[in-house]
């Protein structure tokens, strides 16, 4: 789960990492206030959840209150548009007003899980600023890489290799090195997937300070995160992803075709928009409809399709196992009697309760394609969703 | 012979009384597995669906000699079923559960280091050496026994895939779901090594998806240590990037998270790519076929 950079800079404040001052607001009216707190030139930054906002105009110097009050209201009630969004953007209903900080250096934090010595690994790097990406692909020697064992966590040696690395000096080591287990201690206390500060900068007067930061939370351990749960904010997701969610349908990811699939299985899932490109057509969206107990997540997810305008053809993949095939089917003829479905289904289905789910299918009279396997099922979306079959 | 799980597998069942626990341990026993021990703390003493439940594992070890554990215990509590397993001194886990927190995961691994224990899963279909033992929650009847072991980190794809190779005739040595979570107790390479020692495996189909390094490994394991044919599948090809991978997160492993570069690792080691999912089971016939 993403959060904003201000909510993530609200924890790191409770962590004691420094971060400049300031505070997010809702209307630009609140934005020139708070820079008339802060007092002379700030910085502007709408909070959304997507990289590349300064490129994108989402990040403006004001010199004034009144100035801040005018770039808030250009940023707030619209969308960002940035190469991590797609071409509708990520609406803006909070800017971030922060006093500017003088930096003397810019450098890189961050703490994520390294899935192949299966520990935590903190990188640092002298080259902040830039998307450590760029770093790894240009000069990977810049990037220094501590893992951190569980069994002892993060211990001062650790960060005087990176901070001694990063040709810090002075008091600085110090700072670095209560920064670095603060972080960590963050990390670890609230089940992230990644802590990141970039840039951590150096400001002129020798300070350390997060300028930028990115919390993302592990999922799996939201349940024991009361606080962090609040933090979410739906209205960055994707409509129709937000719309699934609520509907208890928490696997469904848009992509850009117009085949509607659902499927059981997240590997399955995958497997059918694959096969679905591979017959020359592209799926609307990845749907793993999970183990279902009931007919309610497949209603829901035909609900989903209707209300998808890009949608041609919809293709049902089911091999039951845990999931039983009489219970999809059920959902199926459920959601056709609901509402019009104005575009033609595939199904093919296999797996336990086979024969009952395809006598409900058969004698409740809702037309639809039958595929005898998984290739003829993508086949026929295919075709279907060109008008080829009806 | 087979990998992991065979005739002599005396299997113990962690959370055997829940729901979930009691469906798919009635569907072992029913294949034929001997289920000897399940365990639920504070029913020890009982018994569920014919099988005494203990309180711990350590004596539901000591009363029944079980050697494998499959576990259905709720994800906030699944970390430390799997440690009180491994102290336990018990050789293979299969854990299903799906939802387990990644740091939960690091001290589990954390813990395996030294140990002789090893885990498969979690979030994982688990394991069957057709007609001889399952301990896992996939459909027992599409499987067929034979020469082909299959792993995997998909459940239901592996269903399809195992159901084209019984379709053309072709059974399986086992079947092994390593999981879809980021922290996989076993990983392709491990498994392979199990094959490539089994003197009942012919050959091996993989099947791997987007995300980590687990399919690149596999690959140079081919590459060096494999001398029987893998038929290679990676799911997620037509996946938008971004979608589950954090951007700091691709830094360790570079653009090796996309099935293209899965696909090409494995495909330069030797492994035969299957065209389509589709064609998985064909695939394995036309290389069986030339041998």
């Amino acid at each position: 789960m993403k959060i904003h950079e201000y909510q993530a800079k609200t924890l790191l404040t409770q962590y004691d990492i420094p971060v400049p001052k300031g505070r997010a607001a809702s209307s630009s009216a609140e934005a020139g206030k708070i820079a008339a707190e802060i007092g002379g030139r700030v910085v502007v930054k709408a909070q959304v959840h997507a990289g590349g906002r300064g490129r994108a105009g989402g990040i403006k110097i004001a010199n004034s209150p009144k100035e801040a009050e005018t770039v808030a209201g250009q940023l707030l009630g619209t969308r960002l548009v940035t190469h991590q969004t797609g071409p509708e953007g990520v609406p803006v209903s909070k800017v971030l007003v922060e006093e500017t900080i003088e930096s003397a250096r810019e450098l890189y934090l961050s703490i994520l899980i390294d899935a192949v010595s299966r520990l935590p690994v903190m990188m640092a790097s002298e080259a902040g600023g830039m998307e450590i990406e760029e770093v790894a692909q240009s000069a990977p020697e810049k990037i220094l890489k501590i893992h951190i064992d569980p069994a002892i966590g993060f211990q001062p040696f650790h960060s005087r290799k990176l901070a001694y690395g990063m040709n810090l000096n002075g008091v600085q080591i110090t700072e670095a090195t209560r920064l670095m287990a603060n972080l960590y201690r963050l990390f670890i206390d609230k089940d992230c997937s990644l802590a990141e500060i970039n840039p951590l900068v150096v400001a002129g007067d020798g300070r350390l300070l997060a300028l930028d930061a990115k919390l993302v939370f592990d999922d799996n351990a939201l349940y024991r995160h009361k606080d962090i749960q609040e933090l979410q904010d739906r209205e960055q997701e994707d409509p129709l992803e937000a719309q699934a969610r609520e509907w208890g349908i928490s696997n469904y990811v848009k992509m850009d075709g117009n085949i509607g699939c659902l499927v059981n299985g997240a590997g399955l899932a995958m497997a059918v928009n694959d096969l679905i490109q591979y017959c020359g057509g592209r799926a609307a969206n990845f749907l793993d409809i999970g183990t279902l107990n009931n007919p309610t997540r497949v209603v829901n997810s035909f609900k989903i399709f209707t209300a998808d305008p890009r949608i041609r053809a919809v293709l049902i993949n089911i091999f039951g196992g845990m999931t039983r095939v009489d219970v999809v089917a059920q959902g199926i003829v459920e959601a056709c009697k609901q509402t019009d479905i104005p575009f033609p289904i595939v199904i093919r289905l296999a797996g336990t309760n086979l024969e009952q789910g395809q006598r409900i299918l058969a004698e409740s009279g809702i037309s639809f394609i039958q595929a005898k396997d998984f290739y003829d099922g993508a086949r026929k979306a295919v075709e279907a969703a060109k008008g080829v079959v009806k | 012979m087979s990998i992991l799980v065979d005739e002599n597998t005396r299997l113990l069942v962690q959370g055997i009384t829940g729901s979930e626990g009691s469906f798919h341990t009635q569907r072992c026993i029913e294949y034929g597995t001997k289920v000897v021990a399940g365990v639920t703390p504070g029913k020890g003493g009982s018994k569920h669906l014919g099988v005494p439940v203990f309180d711990t594992v350590e004596r539901a070890v000591a009363e029944t000699g079980a050697n494998a554990s499959l576990m259905f215990v709720p994800p906030a509590f699944a970390a430390d079923a799997i440690l009180e397993a491994i102290d336990a001194g018990i050789p293979l886990i299969v854990c299903i559960t799906e939802g387990i927190p990644v740091l939960d995961m690091v001290r589990v691994h954390r813990y395996l280091k030294g140990r002789s224990a090893r885990l498969i899963g979690p979030n994982c279909p688990g394991v069957i050496s057709p007609g001889k033992c399952k301990a896992g929650i996939m459909v027992g009847e599409i499987h067929l026994p034979g020469n082909v072991g299959v792993v995997s980190r998909s459940g239901t794809l592996t269903y399809d895939s195992v159901s084209q190779l019984t379709a053309l005739g072709i059974g399986q040595s086992t079947c092994v779901g390593i999981g879809g979570d980021p922290l996989p107790g076993s990983t392709f390479a491990d498994i392979l090594k199990l094959f490539q020692e089994d003197a009942d495996t012919r050959a091996v189909v993989l099947i791997g998806e987007i995300g980590g390094m687990m399919e690149q490994d596999a690959a140079e394991f081919i590459k060096c240590g494999m001398s029987k044919p893998v038929v290679a599948f990676v799911a997620g090809s037509t996946a938008p990037l971004g979608k589950r991978m954090g951007h700091a997160g691709a830094i360790i492993t570079g653009t090796a998270g996309r099935a293209s570069e899965k696909i090409k690792a494995l495909s330069q080691a030797g492994a035969i790519i299957a065209p389509n999912p589709a064609e998985i089971g064909l695939t394995v016939k036309k290389i069986l076929n030339s041998k």
